[in-house]
């Protein structure tokens, strides 16, 4: 069976992005979705940490320690970009002025709460930085994570075992299998890896999961 | 006349006391006041709180001050990343308080205190962990969050340039959390790199207005923290 590559993963998240949409890309796995922006669309990065208008990693040796991203690696700002601070960034955030953001999950529900802040184990620092902010404010939120865990279990669940991060707040679930979205009526399947028979989706996923028109693999 | 600049980083952190709470502005090490850092590790100040986003990178700034045990609560959002030993061991061994707040929060909370908030209503972390025991409230079909402000007796921020008023501008995003802090703590110590005449600053930029400032030390530029690649935020 084939899976998508993160970068493939990334290019697919990319395609779903439109020309002039804010967008803040959550740290680790979406950070790449930047690397697949289509160059015709003026697409604008905020981070966190009070950027607008954030460019690509700096060429060697120009590093800045005050322009970084909000996982502290260098950055530049674009022509056109702005700095402010923290509250204004979050309520950037919070007032629903993001078109979208993409974030990492430990766990997405049927419902489209989740998980990605905390194991939950005893022994675990916690770290939550802005993923709760994200997850209620941007307009769309797209959670970009692999279907299944390392001991092979789905992440996509009828209800989050991790402690939760928002409530029905995710949109659409990239995996390197599937795209999904949460609908009312439940996940629908909008694309599926080639050579993956839906019904062996579903059978991996293990929640009801509904097809989409057009959503068949080639292999199907 | 008003003259806010102080001739050292040890007279600016003079009076802060055992038991103090103490904003710390940054983001990792951008905006972080390393040297104001140093003088209260100096100082000797105990049992403080702490205000930050991170819980100390590597073995600067606050990181030092964690290390010398000096501070018995962190409030924070993200205490975890690759380089933050000096916290990890203390909270593995139980010698440190941590309140963890998700960083709108933590920055509203801030802001509110600097604007006379006495407490708001927010969608974000409604329904998980840390808002257990807080109150909740549904508002035209949202629900809500009630969360309040965190004061401070002193924060130490760093910004690019201040004049002897208090005016102070910052450099890219090592803003962060220096404009809210500056206005929501008692007394607010800010380093900068390069003391300005009260003219030089133009007042359509200055981003922090001298009346939340009490003190400027001038640290001029040396070896600049690098960033620490693949340190979450």
């Amino acid at each position: 069976m084939s899976r998508y590559t993160r970068d493939q993963m990334a290019a697919r998240v990319a395609r779903d992005i439109p020309d002039g949409a804010y967008v803040n890309l959550g740290i680790g796995l979406p950070t790449l979705v930047a690397n697949h922006l289509p160059r015709d669309r003026e697409i604008i990065l905020h981070t966190e940490n009070g950027l607008l208008g954030m460019g690509p990693a700096p060429e060697p040796g120009s590093e800045d320690a005050d322009l970084i991203n909000a996982g502290k690696q260098p950055v530049t700002a674009l022509a056109g970009a702005s700095f402010f601070h923290h509250a204004d960034s979050f309520g950037m955030m919070r007032g629903g002025h993001l078109d979208y953001c993409v974030l990492g999950g430990f766990q997405v529900s049927v419902g489209g709460d989740l998980a990605n802040w905390h194991t939950g184990t005893k022994d675990a620092i916690p770290a939550v930085g802005g993923a709760m902010d994200l997850a209620i404010g941007a307009k769309h939120v797209y959670v970009m994570m692999d279907h299944l865990t390392k001991k092979g279990e789905s992440k996509i669940v009828a209800q989050c075992t991790y402690p939760l991060t928002g409530i029905g707040c995710v949109a659409r679930i990239f995996t390197d299998l599937a795209v999904l979205d949460v609908t009312p009526a439940g996940l629908t399947v909008v694309e599926i890896v080639d050579g993956l028979p839906f019904d062996e989706l579903v059978r991996m996923t293990g929640v009801p999961l509904h097809r989409a028109p057009g959503a068949q693999a080639a292999a199907d | 006349m008003i003259n806010k600049i102080v001739a050292t980083v040890g007279e600016a952190v003079a009076d802060i006391g055992d038991g103090a709470t103490v904003m710390i502005g940054g983001f990792g090490t951008a905006g972080m006041p390393s040297e104001l850092i140093d003088a209260l590790i100096e100082r000797g100040a105990r049992d403080l709180t702490i205000v930050n986003n991170n819980a100390g990178n590597g073995d600067v700034g606050l990181a030092l001050l964690l290390k010398a045990r000096r501070v018995r609560k962190i409030i924070c959002s993200f205490p975890r990343q690759a380089d933050s030993w000096h916290f990890d061991a203390l909270f593995k061994t139980g010698e440190i308080e941590l309140e963890l707040v998700p960083q709108g929060n933590l920055a509203e909370r801030i802001r509110a205190a600097g604007a006379g908030i006495g407490a708001f209503y927010t969608p974000t972390g409604y329904g998980t962990l840390l808002a257990q025991g807080k109150e909740t409230r549904t508002i035209d079909g949202r629900n809500y969050v009630l969360e309040h402000p965190i004061r401070a007796d002193f924060a130490l921020i760093k910004a690019l340039r201040g004049d002897r008023w208090g005016n102070l501008v910052y450099r890219k995003t090592a803003r962060n959390f220096g404009p809210i802090m500056a206005a929501a703590a008692a007394c607010t110590i800010a380093q900068v790199r390069e003391v300005v005449n009260l003219c030089d600053l133009d007042p359509e930029a200055i981003v922090t207005p001298g009346i939340y400032v009490k003190r400027i030390a001038e640290v001029p530029a040396g070896i600049k923290p690098v960033a620490q690649p693949g340190a979450a935020a």
